[in-house]
């Protein structure tokens, strides 16, 4: 019992750490530039696919470094070709757009590499077990926990470290102010789009030799991380990367006792904070409303 | 003047609602395509009397609409074959969950209130999903039928389609005459003084977070209404009536008609409505044709067709 809790809440943590990289890149966007990016999920899942067919010509790892940051290049166009004009709208507009968007990035990849679930290969020295009693602890799983936490600390020295960094948070705060700084704020929103873009792609790869492929693949993500993004506190990154966490192993552990309550229980964890913390687990006193 | 437009075009709306089975099989249609218009058109305006009147965006309105449908559904199969009583059971479960909902979520505003929307409209999806035994799960709630309605003196046989197209359009007419009282109203007046400057009317002693609620309740009403119509008219629901992409499908379809018009939303669905059923019947790809509508909508058309329409007649 205390081995199948224990493999549930590793498991919740790894699938928590899916919803934090992929809530990360969504929070980032929605706190620079006001928009809610619902292809979000088509990107990770375009990430997946980009990754699988590099993958005959540049094996796994080069396809891990390759793949998110085509995505990424990506993602950069789409800003600027479709998200830009929509800026100072109505959030209704970029929302719809994006909505449009997820349904055309989830149609061209079955279009492309079909319906079915693919496998997508790992190499053999990550898949083996570490341990003949935690029979759960592949390095393939453990190996995803390290790089998400690799990549969320990158993503918060660029934050914290670098100027673009520095600028994207005193763009969150006061986007008029920089502007007035005379920092290019359309280029600003442009790199940040594609900084969460990447994040989606980096999950999408990772996901991908977990779940395996399917189209459908970003869709199952991306409710969750929105979830996380309330619970954790809007406006907070460590709010999101902490909410991601919990509502992970928050349903790892519910799989164990209820199993069909795996998803409910993430919404009743966010009823519960918008009730007794409407702000969010780390998010500031009246920031966002 | 523009009393006297309204009218016209209220009319005009009428005359077209209520001849739509007669020409529609002439144009390729059928009287299920004419049902489905009237029932999602009440949906859209629904949600309108919410995003247009109100100027609150709700993403998850499928979450109350798919309530009405399963309410409706279970009620028939499981409880007693009455339709009436399903519809009660229907509405009554959608108004009663966007209650306690809408109370968590007065208080959001903008982009936070569409994202809480999205998130919560998620929770029934997987209830249905999950709960197979009763709710049949993915493959939805079957083997039930909408029943004829016992009056008393008469029975109206509404298994018969075009029955059910007037049935349907007897309760649109009830539905559209009593949000436009209410938009009418000083109730109506202050949510449209609400959406305008939210401010500004706090300052004035409105209730703000009272007058939000109530008009996403009033909404939801509606709306979950408009499921149970749309389960009837299947004999069947499923979860894809409360999922996030049905959500998202009323929004267009209320951007598309001209959201600032109280019949905009109607026009936006009946496009959709047409547009989907013949997109789908011959191309596999009608996801991605469906996603560039939207990018369009949004990019060249945000004002929707009766925005336009209005800007063209006041130049």
């Amino acid at each position: 019992m205390t081995q199948l809790i224990l493999f549930n809440v590793f498991n919740g943590l790894i699938v928590g750490a899916f919803y934090a990289l992929m809530a990360l890149g969504l929070s980032l966007i929605l706190n620079l530039s006001g928009v809610i990016n619902f292809a979000h999920g088509g990107f990770l899942a375009l990430g997946a696919y980009i990754a699988y067919t590099l993958m005959p010509y540049t094996g796994f790892w080069g396809a891990l470094l390759v793949a998110p940051v085509l995505t990424a290049a990506l993602g950069l166009v789409v800003e600027r070709l479709l998200i830009r004009p929509l800026y100072g709208r109505d959030p209704l507009y970029s929302l719809l757009l994006t909505f449009g968007l997820a349904y055309v990035l989830e149609d061209v990849a079955r279009a492309i590499w079909g319906a079915q679930s693919v496998p997508y290969p790992i190499p053999a020295s990550l898949t083996t077990p570490l341990s003949t009693e935690y029979f759960f602890l592949t390095g393939y799983r453990l190996f995803m926990v390290a790089l998400v936490a690799a990549a969320v600390a990158g993503l918060f020295f660029i934050l914290n470290r670098t100027r673009l960094g520095m600028r994207i948070r005193a763009g969150t705060l006061d986007l008029e102010t920089v502007s007035v700084l005379g920092v290019n704020v359309r280029i600003l929103r442009n790199l940040n789009f594609g900084l969460g873009i990447y994040l989606a792609g980096l999950a999408g790869v990772l996901a991908a030799g977990m779940l395996g492929l399917q189209p459908t693949i970003g869709t199952s993500l991306i409710m969750p991380s929105f979830v996380a993004i309330i619970v954790g506190g809007l406006g907070s990154l460590p709010g999101t990367l902490l909410g991601g966490l919990l509502i992970g192993v928050a349903s790892g552990i519910t799989t164990v006792f209820f199993p069909s309550a795996t998803e409910a229980v993430m919404y009743v964890m966010m009823g519960l904070v918008l009730l007794i913390r409407p702000r969010g687990l780390l998010g500031e006193e009246g920031r966002i409303q | 003047m523009t009393a006297l437009r309204g009218r016209t075009s209220t009319i005009a709306v009428w005359i077209v609602l209520l001849s739509m089975p007669l020409w529609m099989g002439a144009l390729g249609g059928y009287t299920e395509l004419a049902s489905r218009v009237v029932v999602l058109g009440l949906a859209a305006m629904a949600l309108n009397f919410l995003l247009g009147f109100t100027g609150v965006l709700s993403f998850g309105h499928a979450a109350y609409f798919g309530l009405g449908a399963y309410g409706v559904g279970m009620t028939i199969k499981y409880l007693q074959p009455s339709t009436p009583l399903g519809i009660l059971v229907g509405v009554v479960t959608g108004t009663l969950a966007a209650a306690v909902i809408g109370a968590l979520i007065a208080k959001r505003r903008g982009v936070y209130f569409a994202m809480v929307t999205i998130a919560f409209g998620q929770v029934f999806y997987f209830i249905a999903f999950r709960w197979n035994s009763v709710t049949g799960g993915d493959d939805g709630l079957n083997n039930w039928r909408r029943q004829a309605i016992d009056f008393g003196i008469a029975k109206l046989d509404i298994t018969n389609d075009v029955t059910f197209y007037y049935f349907a359009l007897i309760v649109f007419a009830l539905s559209a005459a009593a949000m436009g009282l209410l938009i009418k109203s000083p109730f109506g007046r202050t949510l449209i003084a609400i959406r305008e400057n939210e401010r500004r009317a706090r300052f004035l002693g409105i209730p703000v977070e009272q007058h939000i609620w109530l008009s996403f309740v009033i909404s939801c009403f509606f709306v979950s209404l408009a499921g149970t119509l749309f389960a009837l008219l299947s004999n069947f629901t499923d979860p894809r009536a409360l999922r996030w992409d049905q959500s998202g499908n009323f929004v267009i379809m209320a951007v598309l008609g001209g959201m600032r018009s109280f019949w905009g939303p109607l026009i936006g669905a009946a496009i959709f409505v047409v547009l989907q059923d013949y997109v789908s019947s011959h191309t596999e790809n009608w996801m991605s044709f469906i996603g560039l509508f939207f990018m369009a909508v949004v990019l060249f058309f945000p004002r929707g067709i009766l925005g336009i329409v209005k800007r063209r007649l006041a130049s």
